[in-house]
């Protein structure tokens, strides 16, 4: 038994491993926690399939059915609930610890497209699971969202309507979500985290760690992948359960009152992995917050492992010792500035209030994200310059800038709006 | 292999390709078609979304009536003049309530605000109110709510008269 256990689990993983690879703070151990949320997802998924109906006048009530006369039914939505959201998380988490470890170059630069696509793909099953519920935060959530595309010049009002099936979210959206959810996009992510994982075999298994001015192959020791690494992933996997059941167990998943079209609960927000986007439109022409600059940013991800970089710097956290530091700079302007562009944003005039004249686009879009591109340019000059840095470790704090910036607006979108989505501290919502 | 053969693979490789695109197109066609029926049919319904609002008189110049299930407003403006207003918000799609004691319509999430024609009074809301198309016969009000009519501000001719 434990011989075809072994000999099957072989045909999948690698029969030998570097030691090095097998430090736990290399890689947290993150793309193997994303694997066992997603397979709690499916589990769970498939049993709810079972017992929820797809139709705004049914909906609410089975999911109330689940959670009241369903023997662990709280306890299994309460799963797929956390195990979602902490999904998302460790997936840019995971993200994070590839871009860090500079684990994008040669043979893993397909991969890291590939990886960019899963991640969309559980956002958009994210994005696809928060209306099935029918309760006021998803129905006003989605239409929020489902709004913000309406704003896409040219075919915003089309991909709206194909979305909700119609121009308002009904019967048609339910069915329309409910579809991508259970059967789409699970499918679409299944194929391409196989390819995933067979590209991560590809390239010789997760990115090695050096030490400074050692030669990446010559004097790699191996152990075996059992028991030394199933031993560790096995032990990540277990705690992480019970880690998720312990939370699903204590919080379960919120259900608000059912979907009123009428009323509109105050504030209404996004869910929380898109209330960054949500803090933009707050600051920016909406052209500029839902268009332009979230198509940049895509641009900016899908390049990373295209650019042209002085050199292959890779295994290591912040490449060296300088990009530590400059990562550290990089965080810490960004941890400055950001609430600071929130505030004279909130509490003084912005641009738009200087040039009473201009147009929004250009008095609230193109001028300051002008301006912030700017700044991001002249960034990149000082802190290559000061540090007399190589392209790699400057391209790698201009996306730790970025990140943390990002991460502060969907903190504040998610602890300091309060209602009119004026500024609030988190005590007060 | 003989070079003869060479433009023979070439041409019948082209048609496999050009044969295999065709057969994405055709299945393309046919998934949203499949899927387009449904939409079809929910907005092909004759006489949907026209509700009778009542007699002329039962709206009083400068008031606003709030209609639930046609999810709309209508509005008597001061001079007498009908309009009928989507109730969902330009920005981002929130439902109004009418607050009849500042004479607007006050968005709850992020603050726009509507004067009784649907005109933006504040910000970020980017454009008027959606219209209804409105017609009076024979003194009775009545109002079409199956396509919401687009517009950046209020102009006098989208008023229905008596």
């Amino acid at each position: 038994m434990r011989v075809v256990a072994n000999s099957l689990i072989l045909h999948v993983r690698p029969a030998r491993v570097p030691a090095k690879a097998l430090r736990y703070t290399h890689t947290f151990g993150l793309g193997g926690m994303a694997l066992v949320l997603f397979l709690m997802l499916i589990s769970t998924g498939v049993l709810m399939v079972f017992v929820y109906e797809p139709s705004p006048e049914r909906a609410y009530q089975s999911i109330l059915f689940m959670q009241q006369e369903t023997l662990f039914g709280r306890l299994i939505r309460g799963i797929h609930y956390w195990s979602a959201n902490l999904l998302i998380g460790v997936a840019v988490l995971h993200m994070l610890r590839v871009f860090l470890t500079g684990a994008f170059h040669g043979p893993r630069q397909s991969n890291w497209t590939i990886g960019l696509s899963v991640l969309f793909l559980i956002l958009l099953s994210g994005f696809t699971g928060y209306l099935l519920p029918w309760d006021q935060i998803s129905y006003w959530a989605i239409t929020i969202c489902t709004e913000m595309m309406g704003y896409l010049p040219g075919f915003g009002q089309t991909l709206q309507r194909v979305i909700l099936g119609g121009t308002e979210i009904g019967s048609a959206t339910v069915i329309n979500f409910y579809a991508l959810h259970t059967i789409v996009v699970p499918f679409l992510l299944a194929m391409l985290m196989t390819w995933h994982f067979w590209r991560v075999r590809l390239a010789g298994g997760v990115v090695v760690p050096r030490d400074p001015g050692d030669d990446s192959s010559a004097g790699t020791d191996y152990v075996p992948f059992i028991p030394d690494l199933l031993v560790r992933e096995t032990a990540v996997a277990l705690i992480l359960i019970a880690f998720v059941l312990v939370v699903a167990m204590v919080f379960g998943a919120p259900l608000g009152e059912p979907a009123n079209p009428g009323v509109s609960p105050n504030p209404a927000k996004a869910p929380w992995y898109f209330l960054g986007f949500q803090e933009l439109l707050l600051h920016f022409h909406p052209l500029f917050a839902v268009f332009i600059i979230p198509l940049l940013v895509a641009i900016a991800l899908l390049g990373v492992p295209h650019l042209r970089y002085d050199a292959d710097l890779s295994g290591n956290w912040f490449l060296s010792a300088k990009g530590r530091r400059m990562a550290a700079v990089a965080a810490g302007t960004a941890l400055l500035l950001t609430p600071l562009w929130i505030l004279v944003d909130e509490f003084f005039v912005g641009p738009a209030g200087w040039l009473p004249g201009a147009a929004p686009v250009i008095s609230n879009g193109l001028l300051p994200c002008g301006a912030l591109a700017a700044g991001a340019v002249a960034f990149y000059m000082l802190l290559k310059k000061y540090f007399s840095a190589s392209k790699n470790e400057t391209v790698q704090a201009l996306f730790v800038l970025f990140l943390v910036g990002f991460a502060l607006l969907t903190i504040t979108g998610v602890w300091f709006r309060g209602e009119g989505m004026a500024l609030v501290w988190p005590w007060q919502m | 292999m003989a070079d003869v053969d060479k433009p023979r693979r070439n041409f019948l490789s082209r048609i496999v390709w050009a044969l295999g695109s065709l057969a994405v197109l055709e299945a393309g066609w046919i998934a949203a078609s499949f899927v387009g029926a449904r939409r079809r049919k929910a907005s092909t319904g004759e006489g949907e979304g026209v509700h009778v609002a009542g007699p002329v008189e039962q709206f009083e110049a400068g008031t606003v009536t709030a209609f639930r299930e046609g999810e709309f407003y209508l509005a008597r403006l001061k001079d007498g003049g009908f309009l009928a207003l989507h109730r969902k918000c330009t920005h981002l799609g929130c439902t109004v309530p009418w607050v009849p004691d500042e004479q607007r319509f006050a968005c709850p999430c992020h603050a726009s605000a509507f004067d009784i024609r649907g005109d933006v009074l504040n910000a970020p809301a980017p454009r008027a109110l959606d219209l209804f198309p409105v017609r009076i016969e024979n003194g009775i009000v009545i109002v079409d709510t199956s396509t919401p009519i687009r517009r950046a501000a209020f102009e006098a001719q989208q008023v229905t008269r008596v």
